[in-house]
Formats: structure tokens, C-alpha cells, sequence
């Protein structure tokens, strides 16, 4: 029986459902350390001393400082601006100045109250905008860490022709990636001098490579294995070869192994988040709505240290006209270095911010042209053949219409609009309703040219006893990896799914299939695992025959092929498909291999008195090429629209010099049973040939569209437009109030 | 000072801090690992165990609290080979994906059916309003409550 398409078993779940999952904090590791971090308090500026008090009892710590770093003081990402501990020059609060380990948890934070730092404080550079006006230079020359300019077709000459030209700008706050397990990782020393790293991580070889510049060791010797990860959504990308560069140097430096394990505040105030945002629309178009030009200026702000911000900024500025086909398009994009905490990659890695600006502005044009906002999305979707922003021609797996006319017609949007319009004209209902409508599309697997330079390697191995094993360092963090991966081994292999287990990544057994980002495992690195189970199938064949289908004729067989080995394994690494190209320079060309689809439609009702937002229900199609697990897809779609109604409505982030005030769970407010709404979700297959079984990714795509679909909503129930998130209670009384006065 | 409690039906006896947290007590002293600490200020539920019965975040209980009381956590709900009909319901049903939010979460369904409480979609959302996940969008482990509600009590011994 086929496992691709069918909802069989989580890999990991018996064990995750009784409490024998191992996360970082539940291994023990023998005379191990408890590290800490002492951060600073001030964004900007020099650290002119550290005095440590002479009455506490210091000879029972390790301290570790920059000075420790056997090799480069730098975290490797895509740079290697960000120091792994501040040398002398502070750029933002939160920054780790050096570090204490005890046996006691409780004694190490103890320790950190016995350290004082005296700076000299300067002026420090807070927004974007002050940051390219060159209020101080944090980055020569332009404080930008990336700059990029998409042109297509002759803009002038759009709005020339243009009937009708709408402006608009759109602002979106921080977001807290807000998985429940925070940032945690240990580290020891074998008696060999290899460095190992365990703990909670998206991309175990990112930890590799920033521990080999840090401590100028040889790839063989350092080793990094993921434990069991209790969510991440992009904020385990960057931060564990952070955290996991600071648990090896304390282990380096005691000779012991050492676990760091952030509590909640310190993991919100000093972790990565999403990019804060301004962009800023003017749209052309005709009379009966077909768009003529879209110039677009997207400002992000950055933080201190430039993490994933080239590539989030990329990806947001190539989404930023939307899912739709204009023939001149301009957009300017930049994200400026701040003395703020550094944000980085957060599930939807840049779009959440540019989509909601598009989206909305949608809904803006279609007041505008008093044109239903359905019928002037449909005008101008991307189509088979349309050509997008970056001038990338489409060709297959195109469902966008599809999407778009299958969420409408479930969700009954244009009857529940006119409901909605009725409802509100009753003066006495205690509530006012709304539905709105939005529409994304997201490019699966990395920006532009990212894949081919890559080159992920996964593939598979088969063991003397049987045993199928998937051999990648994607990471399961709750999406399935694991899972999805064994069904598309045993299908290509032509085994029941029960004979396959996926390895837990570790850099000394897998290969290096690349970061688990980018909504690219299933679709690129399950396209590897494919690629070699076929192999690996031929081989089988060609020794024994068919593949058995009894489990003792499979032993038989795999040992006349094995013939004395103990194992075979297959590893295929990624080929760029035929056609695709990428100009990197002028950002011409095929952005992504695939896109997959989706709308959305809002109801919401709005309390009269207390302007409390309450969403309905939230209905959804998705075109995701196939579905390998069409329950995991599911969970993953509702999944990442409750996180995106957070970022619509309650997750607010208060910034002050530089820093996340509200780092709790007290006062920043994710969604939780009550808020979360009941969501309708439709799946839609249109195969695209290069993925995995047809399948494109989808992990990010949810969290782009619920934030523009909510704010359409709120403009039918209130009258108003909300052009900035998160839109709190607050924000609607003041609305609807500043009008009166 | 001396804390008698039990732990998963076993009497325990505790020697040390009467301030030290239940869920330290839990996961360091008598190594439960199963109880998971989320944010450490009872707003996450990640924490929670049964005290006589009654959901409680144990990152929020002084080992003193628990004198004389019974404590129940994950790990006594099922093992692998057989699991509870809560526990396979949200394996089916997709209720668990990260696991780090699970222990708890199925710890607070169980606490509301056992007190016989409704099976319709607010009752159970109320239930377990104190418990935050943020992968499901919680959708599933709805689901996957309003299906154990429906199998029976206890999952019948197999006949020899």
C-alpha cells in the first residue's frame, strides 16, 4: 500500500505522547556545567570595564570572554559581522559580553549579580529611517546590509497610461517566533578533541561551520547533533550557533560539558525575531482594474548584525507586487542596521511584512475602483504562462485561480459580505461583522541561485538487518520531517512505510541536506530521498530481482545484495532542473522553482463596546502541488494562520532602546484555544514534476495571509482601514473615536 | 524538611528546599523528565500535572504545597506499546506535533474528562485554554479530545 498521500503514523509520536522524547533539558550529561550570559544593558556604545566582586566565590566558576576564543570572534552566518561576545564596541542591548558556568544553575545566575560593567554610552540609532539617514554609521558606508532593486518593464510608462494611481504605506511590528521549548544547547569535549554540540536547532551543519571558525578546528572534528526540538518557526535557524558557540567555549575553556538553557524572557528579549517593517505602494491601473505599475519601497529594520537579513529581505522584496501579473514593476528594498536586538529568519521569512502591504493595498484599490476585491484579485492573478515580478515566466503547477475560486466558493464569500453589510446596518446588534479576503503565493526552497550553491546531499542507507534508513540533517521540529521523509523512501523504494526510519541528524552520520528553512524539505530534500530510493531500488533489482514484498524474502534478498557489506548507501545531491536560471545581480530570472497558492477568507465579529476582535472562522484553500501527508499539511496550515492572526491582532512587542519590554507570555499574547478560531482548510493538487512526488512547500505559506484578510475584515465591520499590526482593541477605539472629535 | 507525597501512584519522600519548584522536584529529583518548562511563570502550561486529580502548572507549586497530595504527569498515562485512548486519539488525529507543549496538553484533556466534562468544541477549548501550543493552531487536539471522548474508558485488556 502507498504511504505518499495517506495519513500513516508520526515516526516520533508514541514517544513525544509519553514524555520520553529527549529534549535539550532533559538529558543529563555527567559533572556538567550550567552556563549563563551576562548581556548588556545599553545599545550602543564601549565597554570601559568589567570589575568582578572579590567576595563572591569566583574559583568555583569558569568565565569565559572574547578572549577565550581559540579561533575567530565571529558567529558564522551568511557574514561574519556578529561577535560570538563582545570585544569592547556594544551595538545592541541583550549583547552577550562574556559568560559564567557553574554546577548550579541557580549559583551561575548568582554569579552574574556579582559583575558589574561600566560603559561609555553613544548615541544610539533606533529606526530604519534614522538609520539610512545616517544619523550614526553603524555599517559603512550605508548601514544597509542588503540593498535590492527589481525592475521590470517601464514604470513611467505604466503610470502614463495609467486611469488610476493609489498610494498607501503599511507598517508591521516585530514577531516572536514563540515556540514553547526555548533556545537550549550543550556541549562537551571527547577525549579525542572532538567538540561536540547537542541541542535544539533547525540546521545542525550552520552550527558545524560557526564552530569550526570559532575554535579553528577541522570539520572532523566537530561534531553537532540535534536533539528532539520543541517547535522553532525559523527563530533555531541563526540563534543555536549562537547559544551553541557559547556552551562549546565554556566547555572548552572547563574541560567540562556545559548546558545553556534560556528562560523565556531572556529567549524573547535576546533572540532573533521578525523584521520590523514600512513599505509604501503607488499602483496604476485601468478602469476596469487590470494593473499597469507597481512601484514599491520596502524598508526593514535589521537590528545590530546583519543574521539572515540579505536573504529575508530578498525573499520579502520579490513577493512584495504579489500574487498578481503587472507588466512594470519597480521595487526598492533595504534593510538598515539598527543598535537593536539583530531580527532574523521567522517562518515566512520577509513575506508576512511585503504580502500584508500588497494585500491590503489590494482592498484599497478595489474601494477605489468600487470593484469587488474578489473580482480584482481574479483581473490579475498569476496565471500558466504570467511572468512575475523578477521576470520568472510560469509554466506548471500554476493553481492560483484554482485557490482563489475554491476558498470563495467554501467560505460563500460574496454571500456572507452581504450578510455582514446587513448585520452592520442594525444599530442595535451588540457586535459589528466583517469578512475579508486575501491571496499569497511563496516561493519553495531557497532564494535565486541558493539551491545550486548549495548543493544539498541527502539519500538513504540500507542496513544488514533489514533496515531502511533516511540519511539527511533536515531537522523534525513537529512539521514531520521525519515521517514525510520514510513515506517517500518506502514508496520509491516500493516498502512498507514501517521498514523506513529517518536518522536523527547528526554531522558525523548524515550528509549535508542543507538548513530546514525555506519551506524546502519536502519539496527539495524529499526530492534527493526520492531520487535515491529509485537508485537504490535499481540496485536491489538488478541483484535480486523484485523487491520482496514478506519482510524474510526482503532479508534475503538484502543480503545477496549487500553480499558481506554492512550496508549500502545511496546519497544523491540536488541538480538544478533544466530551464531554470537566476541572474543574482540583477535579480532577473527564476526566483524559486515553484510557488504553491493559497487565499484565505476572514469573519470577525467586533465588540460594540470593548472593540475586543473575535475571528469566526477561517477558511482556506491551498494549491501545494501534492499532499504527502494531507493531515500534517493541514496541521501545518492551521497551524501557521493561528500564527498569523497573532501577528494580525495580539502579539505586540513593545521596543524600548533597542529591546522587547514585554518578554513573557504575560503580556505578549499568542493565540491561545479560545482565541484560535475553527478553520475550514481545502487542499488542491496540481503535481509540480521537480518535487518530491509532486509535492511544493507549504510550511511558510500559511503565515502570510491572515493578517491582510483580517484588516479586510475590519474595514467592512468598522469602516475603517487599519494599515498598521498589530491591530489591538485600543487601535479600534481610537479609530473609530478620532473621527467624533 | 520532609515532603511525603505520591508520585504516579508510588509514595515518594522528599528531603531538601520546602521552596524548591514541583516541576524541578519532578524532572531532577525523581528524573520525570516528561514535564516540560515553557516559560516558568504558569502562563504556558507546558508544566502542568495532576495534583489530586486537578490540573496545576507545576513551575507555579512549592514541594511544600504537594505535601501529603498525589501527583500525577505524563509518564502515567501510557507507554508506547500501549497507549491510552487520549493518547492514541491525538497521535491519530495529528494533536501533537513539536511535543514540547503535549505532556501537558494531554494532561489538562484528561483532567477534563475524567471530570466528566463535555465533549463539544468550547467546552474542551475551555478546558484547555491554560495551555498554549504553537504548531496545531489547536484545531487537532480538539479533535483528537472529542475522540477519546467517544472511545471507551479504559482500552480493554487483550484475551490471552
Amino acid at each position: 500500500m502507498p504511504a505518499v498521500g495517506t495519513n500513516v503514523i508520526r515516526k516520533e509520536g508514541a514517544e513525544k505522547l509519553c514524555g520520553r522524547a529527549k529534549f535539550i533539558d532533559d538529558l543529563s550529561f555527567p559533572d556538567c556545567l550550567h552556563g549563563v550570559t551576562l548581556r548588556s544593558t545599553i545599545p550602543f556604545g564601549r565597554i570601559k570595564k568589567v570589575s568582578f566582586d572579590p567576595s563572591f566565590p569566583w574559583d568555583e566558576c569558569t568565565v569565559a570572554t572574547a578572549r577565550d576564543i581559540p579561533g575567530k570572534n565571529a558567529v558564522q552566518h551568511i557574514e561574519t559581522d556578529q561577535p560570538l561576545l563582545v570585544g569592547e564596541r556594544v551595538m545592541h542591548p541583550m549583547e552577550p559580553i562574556l559568560l559564567v558556568a557553574h554546577p548550579s544553575r541557580q549559583k551561575a545566575y548568582e554569579a552574574l549579580r556579582h559583575i558589574t560593567v561600566d560603559y561609555e554610552e553613544y548615541d544610539p540609532v533606533l529606526t530604519p529611517e534614522d538609520s539610512v539617514a545616517l544619523k550614526a554609521v553603524l555599517r559603512a558606508p550605508d548601514n544597509l546590509f542588503k540593498d535590492v532593486r527589481i525592475d521590470k518593464g517601464d514604470i513611467a510608462a505604466g503610470f502614463a497610461a495609467a486611469d488610476i494611481v493609489v498610494e498607501g504605506e503599511y507598517r508591521v511590528p516585530h514577531q516572536e517566533q514563540a515556540y514553547i521549548e526555548p533556545n537550549g544547547m550543550a556541549a562537551w569535549l571527547e577525549p579525542d578533541g572532538t567538540l561536540v554540540a547537542k541541542g535544539s536547532m533547525q540546521c545542525p551543519y550552520y552550527v558545524h561551520k560557526a564552530l569550526m571558525l570559532l575554535f579553528n578546528l577541522p570539520a572532523e572534528k566537530v561534531r553537532v547533533i540535534q536533539a528532539v526540538t520543541g517547535g522553532a518557526f525559523g527563530g533555531k535557524e541563526d540563534y543555536p550557533s549562537v547559544i551553541g558557540g557559547h556552551a562549546a567555549l565554556l566547555a572548552w575553556k572547563s574541560r567540562r560539558p556545559v548546558k545553556i538553557i534560556y528562560d523565556r524572557p531572556e529567549d524573547m528579549a535576546s533572540t532573533s525575531k521578525r523584521h520590523p517593517a514600512v513599505v509604501r505602494h503607488r499602483t496604476g491601473l485601468t478602469r476596469d482594474g487590470r494593473l499597469l505599475a507597481q512601484d514599491i519601497d520596502v524598508l526593514f529594520d535589521g537590528g545590530a548584525y546583519s543574521t539572515m537579513s540579505p536573504v529575508v529581505l530578498s525573499r520579502g522584496a520579490i513577493h512584495a507586487s504579489g500574487a498578481y501579473a503587472c507588466p512594470n514593476v519597480r521595487i526598492r528594498a533595504r534593510a538598515a542596521a539598527t543598535n537593536s536586538v539583530p531580527n532574523g529568519a521567522y517562518r515566512g521569512f520577509g513575506v508576512p511584512q511585503t504580502l500584508f502591504a500588497a494585500e491590503l493595498h489590494m482592498d484599497r484599490i478595489a474601494e477605489a475602483l468600487r470593484m469587488d476585491p474578489a473580482e480584482l484579485r481574479r483581473r490579475n492573478l498569476l496565471r500558466e504562462g504570467s511572468s512575475t515580478a523578477t521576470g520568472q515566466v510560469l509554466r506548471h503547477s500554476v493553481g492560483a485561480a484554482d485557490a482563489l475560486d475554491a476558498c470563495l466558493r467554501r467560505s460563500r464569500y460574496a454571500q456572507k459580505r452581504k450578510a455582514c453589510a446587513a448585520w452592520n446596518k442594525r444599530s442595535r446588534n451588540p457586535t459589528w461583522r466583517g469578512t475579508g479576503l486575501s491571496f499569497a503565493y511563496h516561493g519553495a526552497g531557497f532564494t535565486g541561485g541558493g539551491e545550486v550553491f548549495y548543493a544539498s546531499k541527502a539519500g538513504l542507507a540500507l542496513d544488514a538487518d533489514g533496515g531502511v534508513r533516511v540519511l539527511a540533517a533536515s531537522t523534525e521540529m513537529g512539521q514531520g520531517e521525519a515521517t514525510v521523509f520514510a513515506q517517500i523512501a518506502a514508496d520509491a523504494l516500493g516498502v512498507p512505510y514501517g521498514w523506513v526510519e529517518t536518522e536523527t541528524p547528526d554531522t558525523s552520520k548524515v550528509p549535508n541536506s542543507g538548513p530546514t528553512v525555506a519551506s524546502r524539505t519536502t519539496m527539495i530534500v524529499g526530492r534527493l530521498v526520492e531520487r535515491a530510493a529509485r537508485q537504490l531500488k535499481a540496485e536491489l533489482e538488478e541483484a535480486a530481482g523484485k523487491v520482496p514484498k514478506s519482510r524474510p524474502a526482503w532479508l534475503k534478498a538484502v543480503r545477496r545484495f549487500l553480499d558481506g557489506r554492512p550496508s549500502r548507501e545511496v546519497i544523491c545531491q540536488y541538480e538544478r532542473p533544466p530551464g531554470q536560471q537566476w541572474d543574482e545581480k540583477t535579480y532577473r530570472g527564476d526566483a524559486y522553482g515553484s510557488f504553491a497558492y493559497a487565499a484565505v477568507v476572514v469573519d470577525l465579529e467586533v465588540d460594540k463596546l470593548t472593540y475586543e476582535v473575535k475571528v469566526t472562522r477561517v477558511t482556506t484553500a491551498f494549491e501545494l502541488g501534492r499532499a504527502i501527508h494531507p493531515l500534517f499539511a493541514e496541521g501545518q496550515i492551521i497551524g501557521g494562520l493561528t500564527q498569523g492572526l497573532g501577528y494580525a491582532l495580539t502579539e505586540n512587542p513593545v521596543y524600548k532602546r533597542g529591546v522587547m519590554v514585554n518578554p513573557h507570555f504575560t503580556d505578549y499574547v499568542i493565540p491561545t484555544s479560545m482565541d484560535a478560531p475553527p478553520m475550514d482548510v481545502v487542499l488542491l493538487e496540481k503535481p509540480y514534476e521537480h518535487g518530491a512526488f509532486g509535492a511544493k512547500g507549504i510550511g511558510e505559506l500559511p503565515n502570510d495571509t491572515p493578517a491582510p484578510a483580517v484588516a479586510a475584515a475590519l474595514r467592512q465591520a468598522t469602516g475603517r482601514w487599519f494599515t498598521e499590526l498589530p491591530i489591538l482593541p485600543e487601535k479600534i477605539c481610537k479609530a473609530l473615536h478620532d473621527d467624533k472629535l | 524538611m520532609t515532603i511525603n507525597f505520591e508520585v504516579n501512584g508510588a509514595r515518594r519522600i522528599f528531603e531538601g528546599d520546602p521552596f524548591k519548584r514541583l516541576i524541578d522536584v519532578l524532572r531532577e529529583d525523581f528524573a520525570l523528565t516528561g514535564t516540560k518548562e515553557g516559560c516558568g511563570e504558569g502562563e504556558c502550561g507546558a508544566c502542568t500535572v495532576l495534583l489530586d486529580g486537578r490540573p496545576v502548572n507545576s513551575c507555579l507549586i512549592p514541594i511544600c504545597q504537594a505535601d501529603g497530595h498525589r501527583i500525577e504527569t505524563v509518564e502515567n498515562l501510557g507507554i508506547p506499546e500501549r497507549l491510552s485512548a487520549l493518547q492514541k486519539a491525538f497521535l491519530e488525529e495529528g494533536g501533537a506535533q513539536c511535543g514540547i507543549c503535549t505532556p501537558g496538553m494531554l494532561l489538562a484533556a484528561a483532567a477534563h474528562l475524567k471530570a466528566g466534562g463535555k465533549a463539544d468544541d468550547l467546552s474542551i477549548r475551555r478546558a484547555l485554554g491554560g495551555n498554549l501550543c504553537r504548531c496545531t493552531g489547536y484545531q487537532h487536539i480538539v479533535k483528537a479530545v472529542q475522540k477519546a471522548a467517544k472511545a471507551p474508558r479504559k482500552p480493554r485488556r487483550k484475551k490471552a
